[in-house]
């Protein structure tokens, strides 16, 4: 670790790693209830609660990772300490109580009375929400302002202030149910199909950069062909989210043509980092981090690209619109673009932080088989159901609960892939936090910074 | 790519190592296969992108209307053929004049330069003023975005053409400010790029039948 204030990461990083374990848990209860609902007392484990705290509890600690990733990031891209490290840690402290509270609430029935998903929360936690995003961007800028500019800096800053300004777009609820859904989008999809990709692109560039020891010149070049073509399609792509809102005809055309491009900036991530790994001759000691990088390229191109292209034409999402083809399609998306981009640079810095030589790199990397597996077997799990479910709602007209009887089996199998996968993001926990108790010497001379 | 890696090879090798201070970029180096295009690579992504996204759209109206030739055959009759046919002569001599405008910046000569952008963007103009001509005949007719399967393509694929030939006319705009070699091969392939999708769309939305 080159910068004192690098330090911070690692505040935000382990209580990310504990809303994770939180989040897999509630998903697993929420697979519980698919295949026996009535096991749980129903008075304490609603499933409408438990799906919202899997849910929201998965943004919260995917964001807190993200600010640890800047937190980490950016002393070395910009060749200082934070601005202000007190603010930091004030950040986090109302970001964290706030996510916390909102689970805990929830648990208690309290929670906005308006069904939008991942906006649950009620009024004064998203402004909580605010107000850490306002001191983290102002933290942030003013440390890249005063230091050096690269352009993993600068797309990572345009991300996170892409995510705090769509953000604003959750405290604005109309009356109208199609525009409540059209605001609602503009969160939801422009965070994760939009300004997450930009910060995942950056991450995925620094920790090529770092890893493999690629020229700085080469990667900049992929980073920027990647937010192009992510930007391109992205924002227009929005419009796969509008076909059955009540929103004009046309846009069955304008989602169905741009989201079909939305596969290319997840290509161009997956091909960037078999490239840089191919081209770069440095062999660093981090084997973990590299399969974390790697994996996230490849999960994501299947899951947000391939998973996401499989229903996004009209013509195809008019018979698999809300069915678990959806289900799949969010699970492996998530896992192998933000997930993944998380325990990959956690798995990447902790070492660094915690002045340590890379350490249980078996247990890491075995947890990212497992843990891949457990989701990549759900989402083959819920693909199926979903197709089958489509057919016989959409086709031979069963109702709802009917379909859902027919599919049982497959609930099953999910079950078994989710069991699989909080064991897998167990075992990656305890690889970070067990480590040994020798400590290198101070590592940011060991390991030199990439050749830039 | 083969040919472009053998040359940079000692390179690779040099900056590969860590304990090397890094070689300084070049400019249009490293871009790959993009590195032999004219004009600023990044342009390339953005064209690519633009004729993937028109061809899409296009490959959807030929299914729509694979589904419909009936109903797409009537609605096709309302089109102005002849503003179709003046709006291709418009864009054709337009680019004909970027290229000369191209030529003039690479020989140096800046005004003359700015001469051509500026006679490429009064066509450009022109080809608008005519779009929003026939805009005003169609819709006064009572067709819009959402009157037919036909109609929703014809204004989504022309209007998004449309918004392209604005964004190109400010990018004459700029480069012509500029007046640089660089900058016009780069605004003027952008420009090309508005005029070829132009005589692609053409023909498939006014005269196939």
């Amino acid at each position: 670790m080159q910068y004192q204030t690098q330090n911070i990461a690692k505040t935000y990083w382990l209580g990310a790693l504990l809303i994770f374990a939180v989040q897999v848990s509630f998903g697993l209860v929420g697979g519980l209830i698919y295949i026996m609902p009535n096991l749980l007392p129903v008075e304490y484990f609603p499933f409408n609660m438990v799906r919202m705290i899997h849910t929201n509890a998965l943004i919260v600690w995917l964001l807190l990772g993200f600010f640890g990733a800047a937190y980490y990031l950016v002393p070395e891209e910009s060749e200082r300490e934070i601005y202000s490290p007190k603010l930091a840690y004030i950040q986090f402290a109302i970001f964290f109580l706030g996510g916390l509270s909102a689970v805990v609430g929830y648990l208690f029935h309290i929670y906005a009375d308006h069904a939008r998903s991942y906006l649950e929360q009620p009024l004064w936690i998203k402004l909580g929400i605010i107000v850490a995003a306002l001191i983290f961007l102002f933290n942030i800028s003013m440390t890249v302002l005063q230091g050096r500019k690269t352009a993993i800096t600068n797309v990572l800053l345009l991300g996170l202030w892409g995510i705090a300004v769509f953000f604003l777009f959750s405290l604005y609820v109309p009356h109208n149910t199609s525009e409540d859904k059209m605001f609602w989008w503009y969160v939801v999809h422009l965070w994760v199909e939009g300004t997450w990709e930009l910060v995942m692109a950056s991450v995925l560039a620094f920790l090529m950069l770092k890893i493999t020891g690629v020229d700085r010149e080469v990667i900049e070049k992929w980073l920027y062909i990647i937010i192009a073509t992510a930007l391109f399609s992205g924002i227009l792509g929005t419009g796969h989210h509008y076909y059955w809102i009540g929103a004009p005809g046309y846009w069955q055309w304008i989602g169905s043509v741009f989201s079909s491009l939305e596969v290319v900036p997840f290509f161009g991530m997956m091909i960037f980092c078999f490239a840089m790994a191919w081209k770069g001759r440095r062999d660093h000691p981090n084997k973990a981090a590299m399969i974390w990088s790697l994996g996230c390229s490849v999960l994501a191109f299947f899951g947000a690209g391939v998973w996401g292209f499989l229903h996004t034409l009209h013509g195809v999402n008019f018979y698999t619109h809300g069915t678990q083809v959806t289900a799949a399609h969010g699970h492996l998306a998530f896992y192998g673009a933000y997930v993944c981009l998380n325990l990959a640079i956690m798995t990447y810095a902790f070492p660094y932080l915690f002045n340590r030589a890379p350490y249980n790199q078996i247990l890491n990397i075995a947890s990212f088989w497992i843990t891949s597996a457990g989701v990549v077997f759900m989402t083959v799990s819920l693909t199926f159901a979903g197709v089958l479910q489509s057919h016989l709602e959409r086709v031979q007209g069963l109702s709802y609960m009917d379909a859902q009887d027919q599919i049982g089996l497959f609930y099953l199998l999910r079950f078994g892939g989710g069991a699989v996968t909080v064991l897998g993001a167990l075992l990656f926990i305890a690889s970070l936090l067990l480590m040994p108790r020798t400590k290198t010497a101070p590592v940011a001379g060991a390991v030199p910074a990439a050749a830039e | 790519m083969g040919k472009v890696d053998r040359d940079r090879l000692p390179h690779h090798c040099r900056m590969n190592a860590a304990d090397t201070p890094a070689p300084v970029a070049t400019a249009d180096s490293d871009w790959g296969p993009l590195s032999a295009l004219p004009g600023h690579p990044l342009m390339w992504v953005l064209i690519g992108s633009e004729l993937a996204v028109f061809g899409l759209a296009l490959l959807g109206y030929a299914g729509a209307r694979a589904r419909d030739p009936l109903g797409f055959a009537l609605a096709q009759d309302n089109l102005d053929r002849l503003a179709g046919v003046a709006n291709t002569a418009l864009l054709l001599a337009s680019g004909f004049f970027a290229a000369l405008a191209n030529r003039a910046a690479h020989a140096g000569e800046a005004a003359p330069a700015r001469g051509w952008l500026a006679a490429a963007a009064l066509l450009g103009l022109g080809f608008l003023g005519v779009k929003g001509f026939e805009y005003s005949g169609e819709i006064a007719a009572g067709h819009d975005i959402d009157s037919s399967p036909f109609f929703t393509l014809y204004f989504l694929v022309t209007g998004f053409h449309a918004l392209h030939v604005v964004l190109g006319l400010i990018i004459l705009g700029i480069v012509a400010r500029l007046a640089t070699p660089a900058a016009v091969e780069t605004g003027t392939a952008f420009w090309h790029m508005v005029d070829l999708i132009w005589l692609v769309v053409f023909p498939c939305l006014y005269l196939m039948r």
